[in-house]
């Protein structure tokens, strides 16, 4: 990417605010950037300009950031009034290995509130929209990173992933979306939402820019117990058009007679291409991916439930003072600070984990949850090397479409929640577009095998070309 | 029906959160709505299969029982009011005014 990026790093980030401006990204327009600060930016690129060589593998390349992963000295509010104006004493892991490559922050962007939801609805600071189609939601919970990547405004973004918050909005903005693997990508600073199941993830606007970043951000970490000791790969080398010996498995609980048609129509044109590079097309069968949606709202909220019993009025952020003492003021605090959707999970995590119903409920899908990581790997362990699906079953939705049917929200995860569950890493890439709307093809692989994951984007993107976007 | 109103209100209380009538209906509607989709779970033979204790094959590492300390762009002092002997004291509850010692911690 640094071939590609010969003017200065002050030049970048100066014509990246100027895009911003330019597209409508604040809140009155796109509402997409929640928190900038140019100036510091500004200095930054500078002070890379200044130091004369250009060895990071990002050096001068502006990006924004979720809301949920900490930066020093811009806020990190989680989409949450219970957070706001909060500015982190550490930066993450992510955050600081991007600063090291030479990377400019320049924003963060809007998200549903602390990563819940599917649309970027449910923002504290108000919802955010497709720059594709402003009547239509950018997708989420990372929506505001995927669409400043569609917008124009930058290359790369970092996202989150609990249940599909990368790729699904990445669908709806036709850009690609990667999460990796489970414990590829250090969380110290991310903000915990479900422990067993969250990652940090990228967007680019090519799958050589989403390649670029991972490469960057990925490996083991002191400070995250679960980063993997798994060696890094150079997923930018990965690029090929070839996939001769390459099986890719089409499974079959992915096609469902209810899925769109045009979405249809684009994945088997997709599928098509993979053939002519090479790929041999099986059809397989993930015997229990309709389980996935009922499990993930199960143990989401559960871990949910915990994770955000520390917004309480005494570490971060907002503080409502009752009239009864300590319990009255954790109770205010949280009833004002939290937005309905946060207040739902918490109250549906904290009910499935409470005496009487953890067996039912919680025990019950951590069970399920084993049947669906099984699944994948008999499939890879049958010899199959990458799946490809739909990511999203319809293209984007109206804004307000789902916002009063919460259950009809979290079927827009159905396709995606199944590669958290199992840990493994998962990518969408732009296959096309149905009435002008975007539609993304999800590439599943192996445990650690982002490489073979991107040697298939790789192919896939060129085979497309222009096609992808039209 | 999976939640009646009286768990709602004991979920309530154990999360610390409180409603307003009229939206504690509307809410209990809504969790039964989603735990009703749930119910599938119900069927499937899970007997022998352990719940899922982690990701993917490899069990989490182990690590000694030390950390590298954590680098802060702000000193301890600047995280609180005021801090006393490495601790942090926060603003004391208004209710809780002239109760016990005096925390204003002018030491910090």
């Amino acid at each position: 990417m640094t071939g590609e990026h010969p003017q200065s790093a002050v030049t970048a980030v100066e014509a990246a605010f100027r895009r911003a401006a330019a597209v409508g990204a604040g809140a009155d327009e796109l509402n997409l950037l929640l928190w900038t600060d140019r100036d510091r930016a500004l200095a930054d690129a500078r002070a890379l300009d200044q130091r004369g060589d250009r060895a990071g593998a990002l050096h001068g390349v502006p990006y924004v950031a979720k809301d949920n992963i900490a930066t020093l000295h811009l806020p990190t509010t989680c989409g949450s009034r219970i957070l706001e104006g909060y500015v982190s004493p550490y930066e993450s892991t992510a955050v600081r290995r991007m600063r090291e490559a030479g990377a400019v922050l320049i924003g963060k962007t809007n998200m549903d509130e602390f990563a819940m939801g599917s649309s970027t609805e449910h923002s504290a600071y108000g919802p955010a929209r497709n720059p594709l189609d402003p009547s239509r939601v950018p997708g989420g919970s990372s929506g505001g990173s995927a669409a400043a990547v569609a917008a124009g405004i930058v290359r790369i973004a970092l996202g989150s992933e609990t249940g599909g918050s990368v790729r699904q909005p990445a669908a709806f903005c036709g850009v690609v979306g990667v999460k990796p693997t489970y414990g590829r990508v250090s969380r110290y600073g991310l903000v915990a939402f479900a422990s067993s199941l969250d990652q940090i993830g990228v967007f680019g606007t090519s799958v050589h820019d989403a390649a670029i970043a991972l490469e960057v951000i990925a490996g083991r970490d002191a400070f995250d117990s679960t980063s993997a000791e798994h060696p890094v790969d150079r997923y930018g080398e990965a690029a090929t058009t070839s996939l001769d010996g390459v099986v890719i498995g089409r499974p079959r609980e992915y096609f469902p007679d209810s899925l769109d048609r045009g979405v249809a129509a684009r994945c088997e044109r997709a599928l098509e291409a993979l053939r002519a590079c090479g790929a041999t097309i099986t059809d397989v069968s993930l015997p229990h991916t309709a389980l996935a949606i009922p499990v993930y709202y199960i143990i989401a909220p559960a871990e949910a439930s915990s994770n955000l019993a520390r917004f309480d009025g005494v570490r971060y952020g907002l503080r409502v003072e009752g009239t009864d003492g300590l319990r009255a003021m954790y109770r205010t605090t949280r009833s004002r600070g939290f937005g309905a959707e946060v207040t739902r999970r918490v109250l549906l995590g904290t009910f499935v984990l409470s005496a009487g119903y953890y067996d039912a409920y919680y025990r019950k899908a951590q069970e399920v949850r084993t049947l669906i990581a099984r699944d994948f790997r008999s499939v890879f362990r049958g010899g199959v090397h990458a799946l490809f699906t739909p990511t999203v079953p319809t293209p984007a939705f109206a804004l307000g479409a789902k916002a009063h049917d919460p259950y009809a929200m979290y079927l827009s995860d159905i396709f995606t929640a199944t590669a958290n569950l199992a840990g493994v890493p998962a990518m969408s890439v732009p296959i096309g577009r149905v009435d002008g709307l975007p539609v993304g093809g999800q590439i599943i692989a192996p445990h650690f095998d982002e490489a073979g994951m991107f040697r298939v984007a790789f192919a896939l993107e060129r085979a497309l070309g222009a096609e992808a976007h039209r | 029906m999976a939640v009646r109103l009286d768990d709602l209100r004991h979920v309530m209380e154990l999360a610390h959160l409180e409603l307003p009538e009229e939206r504690t209906a509307e809410l209990l509607a809504q969790l039964n709505d989603i735990l009703a989709h749930m119910e599938e779970l119900r069927a499937v033979d899970t007997s022998g299969v352990p719940p899922a204790a982690g990701v993917g094959d490899a069990p989490l590492p182990l690590r000694v029982d030390e950390g590298p300390s954590v680098p802060l762009a702000r000193p301890l002092a600047a995280f609180a009011p005021a801090t006393r002997d490495g601790f942090l004291l926060v603003p004391r509850l208004a209710t809780h005014e002239g109760v016990g010692n005096d925390a204003s911690g002018d030491d910090a």
